[in-house]
This record gives C-alpha cells, structure tokens and sequence, in this order.
C-alpha cells in the first residue's frame, strides 16, 4: 500500500495534474478569502464550505486517470500479480488523491492565522468545515476512483464523475416544484415528482454537508459520510476483481 | 513447483483454454509454443494470478494460487506480453517501486543494481521509460521479473521486439537465469524455444497437443525431410524431372533463388533417402547441381502443419500420440503446407 500510495502520489506531480488541480484550489481559495477579508466577515467557514463547487469540477480530474490508465498502459499486471491484495492497491490509490486533495487545503491554515491575528474567530468552525470539506472529497474520490475502475479511457470517466458529481452536490430538488393535484391525473403525476424530488434529496450530499458549515457537530453526518466511501472503495475492489473473472 | 490440474478458462462463450493440465519440476525450463490466440498468455495470466480460472487449479510450489495468492505471487516473476510498465518514471525509480511493492527483503540497493547489470540496463538507469526504445523497456520490463530473486520465471515471448543482437543477449540470460530457476518461456517462434528449453509444452486452440523433449519433438516433427536442391537448368523441366524419382512425394519450385539457377522443394516419402538419387537424375540430364541440402525450416513448417490442422486431434495424431487412422488424411494435409 505505500508503494503504492508513494508512486502514485508522485505520478501527480510528474504530470501537470496535481499542480493544475492545486493551483486551482489556491486560486479559488485566495479569490473567496479576499472575498470575506474585504467584506469583513471573518467566516473561514464560508470559504471552505464554497470550495465544494470548486472540488465539483476539479476532483474528476484528480480521479480520472487513477485507475482507468494502469489497465490502458497494461500495467495492472505488475500490480495484480505483486504479494498485495487488491483491497491496498486500491487503498493506496485513494490515499494518495486524497492526500494531494488535502494540501489544496492548506493555505486555510494560513488564512485562519492571519484571522486570527486581526479579530476573534471561532475555531472549531474552522475545524468542522475543514472536517467537512475533506470527508466530501473522500467520498468524492472513492465514487471517481469506482468510475474510473469501469472504463479504460480517463476521458469518459472524467465526464461520468462530473455529471454524478453535479446531481450529488447541486440542490436540485429544490428547483422543483411539485404541482398542485386538480384530478386523478394530477394526483398520480404530483406523486411521481413528490417522489423524484425526495430520491434528489436523499442522493444529495448538500444537506449533510451543509450541516459542517453551521457548526453542528454531529457524529452521524460524520458516519455518513466515511460509510459513503467505503462503499465505494469496496465497490471499486469488488469491480477490479470481477474484471479478473470476465 | 507448478502443478496446473484440469484448467480451463471461458470468455463469454468463447473457451479460450480446456482442460489444460501439466507439472512442472524444479529447476526446469519450459517452452510454451502455440501460434498467437492459442492460449498461452491466458494460461501465463491464470498461474500468476491476473486472471481467474473457469474450472481447475494451479499450484506454484504447494500454494494454490486462488487460495494464497499472496504466497503463490511472491514465488513468480512475470513478464507479460507486454511490459507493465509506469513510462513517467524513470528505470531506477520504477524498478524500486516494483521493490517496494513485491515487499522484497534484500538491501534495495545492492539488489537493484545487480538486476540492472544483469539485463545490461545499467546505462539508462535514470532515463524515462517513455523516452526508452521497444528493446530497452523489454528489458526493463524483464528486470521487473527478476526483483525480489523470485524462484519461478513467467516470461510471455519475450524476445518480441528486440533486434537479433539482443535476442541472443536475452537467450543467454534465460539459460543462465535457468540453472537456479524454475521458468516458463512462452513463444510462437520454434527455434527460440529450441534454443533455450530442454522440455516443450505445444498448445493449440486452448488445449494441450504435446509435452515432451524439444529434442524428442524435433524427431517426431521431422521424420520427413525435405531437401532444397539449387539446380542450373530449365525450371519446368527439371521439376518434371525431379517429380519422376522414385521415393519423391512431391516436388515444388521455390523459384530463382540465385542467377541462373532454380530453387526446388522436394519432399521424400517417410524414411526414404533420395540424395543419391537426386544428384544421378540432375546429372543424367546433363544439369548442374549447385547445392542439395536438407530444409531446416522444414521444423517449422510442420509445426505451423500441426498448428494449422482442422482440429486438434489431427495434431496429435501427426505427433504420433494418436494413431494414425488413414493416410489419405495426412496427405491432403501436407499439401495445404505447400
């Protein structure tokens, strides 16, 4: 798992990914700091809690590659017939996205510091959107590493983690309203989109996320989150693994 | 130290591999042979654990490679058909990943750097593979077999690709390589394994048609040796000639070969030798024979015979380990060859 984990971190920094995906994290996160420091809001918070749109986009890149391009160069032969299971060649994949995903958080550190110096902030609201921030981009990178796990060519995964990435985290449901029923009809069509906008709700992870924004610590949320990526991890192993029965 | 039982390997509804069982000693060093599609890179992938069986098993010294794939792994070396290879690295630096990733307990330096003498990579230690010719990341990609010092060699074909200078360098290593180890040698081309293996495994359409001695084979192949003469005459006529021995089977024109002069395949029936006879009838015509020698691609071509019959029973029946049930077969047979 740490050699693994240590090629895979480096691959990103010796292709233009792992600096594109940093710079625009810094860029986004310098842009909304200067953002709240002018509008004297000191909310850290509301900066991390808005780079979830940036990691929307930004995250599908990181992940596009990870596993679609080892079966397309034929190298998972060397690493599915290597003394490792499949579970830490895996894991090990995912730590090291995650990994360069949490440097893109750093200068928050940075940016709490120069808060500090000037007014009194809440810490722990920095700690739970940080807390949130991260377990979103583990959830996100499992599901974009699984997509990955499905197809040979990073191009399609990239466009498929994007299009799931965009149902998940944009609060669609509540552009919809659902119609008031006149007759029978009406009845059975307000009931199909009563329904779709609460399937729309339950696949979105906003609600919960948001909740790491307000300060509200909760275990649950925090559960929710981690069993959401080790779901998929075990799916992106389960999915590896049946492509050596096929 | 490999013991394959009853394997089988089904894609769809396509079943690549059936009923494929065999030992292997250790120590010993084996050719696979079979024309490309036969299934001998499904057989390779299957015994290092890239792929699952259908049905049956294999065991690489005791440990069965489904039950303990992580015991089994670490005793093989695999070179796959085409090399695993990570091109945005550099030779060293992949060649430790492998290292690292195999868990091997050796000092990583001294370990490495044997590995890069061995395979005479040495030279290109920090360059990137991507920048590598096909020849160079063979190599690198044999050298990621031999990390770790495994005890069973997997190698699919591999001399593919290389210049004949190299071939012969990667042959060496493969013969010295198999005084202490155990090795697989997949490859299409005859002579190859020839060069390198004492014992010879032949698979057609996925199933298993020979396993004996190279040398034993090379008999068995050749019981009928075609000659090559290089006549100065007139081509129909001489071919007519020639057809007219006694003991000839049959008798083909290769064409001009050389100025002036005629290339001919003749084909003696079983056991006869027609040399003399050759040589009589060229001169009683008052031509000139240039030179007469036994055809050595001939091994070859009764082993693309063999690969190309209708079905595999005929193969094995013109091994002999079936037998022959009527010679009008056999014949239609040996001319599809020409």
């Amino acid at each position: 798992m740490t050699a693994i984990f240590k090629r895979e971190f480096k691959s990103y920094f010796a292709t233009p990914i792992g600096y594109t995906v940093l710079a625009a994290f810094y860029f986004f996160l310098s842009v909304f700091f200067v953002q709240i420091y002018s509008a004297g809001v000191p909310q850290i918070s509301w900066v991390i809690m808005s780079m979830s749109t940036v990691a929307i986009f930004v995250l599908p890149v990181l992940t596009m590659r990870i596993i679609s391009e080892d079966r397309k160069q034929k190298v998972d032969q060397a690493l599915f017939t290597a003394p490792v299971s499949l579970t830490s060649v895996v894991l090990g994949k995912f730590l090291a996205a995650f990994a360069v995903y949490a440097i893109g958080f750093l200068p928050t550190v940075i940016f709490e510091a120069i808060l500090m110096f000037n007014v009194t902030v809440n810490f722990m609201s920095y700690i739970y959107s940080l807390l949130g921030i991260l377990l979103l981009g583990a959830c996100l990178i499992s599901i974009g590493m699984f997509i990955s796990s499905l197809t040979e060519s990073s191009v399609i995964s990239a466009i498929i983690t994007l299009l799931i990435n965009i149902v998940i985290l944009f609060d669609f449901a509540k552009l919809i309203t659902v119609p008031t029923a006149e007759n029978a009809i009406g009845k059975v069509w307000a009931k199909l989109v009563e329904w779709f906008v609460w399937l729309l709700e339950k696949l979105s992870f906003m609600t919960v996320f948001q909740n790491f924004g307000e300060n509200v610590f909760s275990i649950a949320d925090i559960v929710y989150f981690l069993s959401i990526t080790a779901v998929f991890i075990f799916l992106c192993v389960r999915s590896l693994e049946r492509k050596r029965w096929a | 130290m490999i013991k394959v039982t009853g394997l089988s390997k089904r894609y769809g509804t396509h079943l690549a591999v059936s009923n494929v069982s065999f030992e292997i000693a250790k120590g010993e060093v084996v050719g696979f042979l079979g024309p490309n599609g036969a299934g001998k890179s499904t057989i390779m992938n299957i015994l290092t654990g890239y792929l699952s069986t259908t049905q049956g098993s294999a065991e690489i010294d005791g440990f069965n490679i489904a039950e303990f794939p992580e015991q089994a792994k670490r005793r093989i070396g695999y070179l796959p058909e085409i090399p695993p290879l990570y091109t945005d690295m550099k030779v060293r630096e992949y060649l430790n990943f492998i290292y690292d990733l195999k868990k091997v307990k050796f000092p990583k330096k001294p370990h490495i750097d044997e590995i890069l003498k061995l395979v005479k990579i040495d030279h290109v230690e920090n360059r990137l593979i991507k920048n590598l010719s096909k020849g160079y990341r063979q190599r690198v990609g044999f050298a990621q077999a031999l990390v770790g010092n495994p005890d069973v060699l997997i190698l699919d074909e591999p001399t593919v690709g290389l210049d004949p200078k190299q071939i012969i360098e990667i042959r060496n290593l493969i013969a010295r390589l198999g005084k202490n180890h155990t090795i697989i040698l997949s490859s299409h081309i005859l002579s190859e394994i020839q060069a390198v293996c004492k014992r010879v495994i032949i698979i057609n359409r996925g199933q298993l048609i020979a396993d004996d001695t190279a040398q034993n084979l090379a008999t068995k192949l050749s019981s009928d040796h075609t000659l090559v003469a290089r006549i100065i005459c007139a081509e129909k006529d001489m071919l007519e000639a020639l057809q007219t021995i006694k003991g000839v089977k049959s008798v083909t024109s290769l064409g001009r070969k050389e100025e002036g002069s005629f290339d001919f395949l003749i084909e003696p029936e079983t056991n006869v030798d027609i040399r003399a006879a050759v040589f009589d009838r060229v001169v009683s015509r008052g031509k000139t024979l240039l030179s007469l020698t036994n055809n050595s691609a001939s091994l070859e071509q009764v082993f693309l015979r063999l690969t190309e019959t209708a079905d595999n029973d005929e193969a094995r029946r013109l091994l002999g380990t079936i037998e022959e049930p009527e010679k009008a077969e056999t014949q239609t047979e040996e001319k599809e060859e020409n």
